[in-house]
């Protein structure tokens, strides 16, 4: 217990060494703003990283990152260099910035400033030392710090679209009473034939229909699992006592349902969408006749 | 648990309340095929909009009972299985082929009365 003052006092006073040591590192750092951030830049251009970007928006953002890291590295907080990493992220992904990009020039920056160590503490071998210890982990925690940031912000820019993509994917329309149509565009993969079944059968119970034009004019092709999935849609949603009408098969895709000997008395199949929902009327007894004259166009 | 059946005009509805044992199962079954001329109903409702589950048992018991029916001159409408109990018995392969399948109570009953006004063998009395 007695010992421990000392120690306390020891370790504070080698923390403070280090602060000192970073306070000294960020006012050199301020000092050498514009030439190092001038070799920053140039660097950046000759390892063609960043190519998206014009020579001026380099130098733009060249020159806030460099502020930022400095910040970080005399504060040692790092939220506002994490906010700004987000932000420029989010600026960046949409024009085709790579991953590598932005640790590449992060990388490259922390490289700049520890040459500029190497030239101002040439002559003490020590100081140098002692100042790269001070500096690499902080440096080393930027550049996690804002590749972790871009990384983030790329995956949450992934997630919304595939939630934008998956709900426009499935549309269920009613077009008449008891009468609903999916019209299915792109390629069915397992999940998507997951949620194409949720969706329809869910439909049939909430419109209370009586039949379902699935319509897949716009699938080019399924493979054997999917067609299965299709054909036990359709029995599912006899189950509930719909009847389903699949319309729209390419020449491949029933050569598929052909070939995995899906039994066809069961699936109700008709040649175009034209052709399916007027089947569908038949069936719920609906009969659509031209009115005597056209109706009167709008001027 | 037994199932009530109760007799509406013309039609036997059974009403499932909760899940069924086989055994359960097989008392519906001899049940609705006993009653069903006795009653001279022209038509069997079997409403399932209460179970979770719907088994093999269950499924072939069910196909059983609308056959038997079918053989007594009735018809037979299984009504109200829920969309998730549809796909997965049909995952298992269990589709209840040449039954009647109808959305809800009210979709059964006008099946039932549509088939009976087909029916060649129907004696209309006009009030």
């Amino acid at each position: 217990m007695s010992n421990s003052p000392d120690l306390a006092t020891m370790t504070e006073a080698r923390l403070e060494t280090t602060a000192s040591r970073l306070r000294e590192l960020v006012s050199h750092l301020r000092q050498q703003r514009a030439q190092l951030r001038e070799e920053w830049a140039r660097l950046i251009t000759e390892n063609k990283l960043l190519t998206a970007m014009t020579k001026e928006e380099i130098f733009a953002e060249a020159t806030s990152v460099y502020d930022n890291y400095v910040e970080a590295l005399e504060t040692g907080t790092y939220e506002a260099l994490q906010a700004y990493a987000r932000n420029l992220s989010e600026r960046i992904i949409p024009r085709g910035v790579e991953t590598h990009e932005v640790v590449g020039i992060v990388l490259l920056l922390r490289d700049v400033l520890a040459r500029s160590l190497f030239a101002k503490y040439r002559e003490d071998f020590n100081k140098l030392n002692r100042s790269l210890d001070a500096y690499e982990p902080a440096a080393n925690r930027i550049a996690a710090t804002v590749a972790v940031g871009f990384v983030q912000e790329r995956e949450r820019i992934i997630r919304e679209q595939q939630e934008a993509i998956r709900e426009l994917s499935t549309p269920v329309l009613q077009v008449r009473e008891r009468l609903l149509i999916l019209p299915i565009i792109g390629v069915i993969d397992p999940q998507r034939a997951r949620q194409l079944t949720e969706q329809l059968l869910r439909g049939i119970r909430t419109n209370r229909a009586k039949v379902v034009v699935l319509d897949i004019t716009g699938v080019p092709y399924i493979d054997s699992p999917v067609a299965n999935h299709l054909v036990q849609t359709v029995e599912a949603a006899r189950l509930l006592g719909a009847t389903v009408i699949v319309t729209g098969l390419s020449p491949e895709i029933a050569q598929t349902i052909v070939n995995i000997g899906v039994d066809l008395g069961k699936m109700n199949t008709v040649g175009d969408l034209q052709g399916g929902i007027e089947e569908a009327e038949r069936l719920l007894g609906y009969k659509v006749v031209p009115t005597q004259e056209p109706a009167a166009q709008p001027a | 648990m037994q199932v009530p059946i109760l007799k509406q005009g013309a039609f036997l509805i059974a009403t499932v309340q909760s899940a069924l044992t086989d055994e359960d199962l097989k008392q519906l079954r001899d049940a609705l095929v006993g009653q069903v001329s006795k009653v001279r109903a022209r038509g069997v409702i079997v409403d399932v909009t209460a179970l979770d589950v719907i088994d093999s048992f269950a499924t072939r018991t069910l196909r059983d009972v609308a056959h038997m029916i079918r053989l007594r001159g009735a018809e037979t409408v299984i009504v109200g299985i829920q969309p998730e109990v549809a796909f997965s018995m049909v995952k298992l392969g269990l589709t209840l082929e040449g039954v009647a399948t109808s959305l809800d109570l009210e979709e059964g009953l006008a099946y039932l009365n549509r088939k009976g006004n087909g029916s060649n063998y129907e004696v209309r009395t006009h009030r």
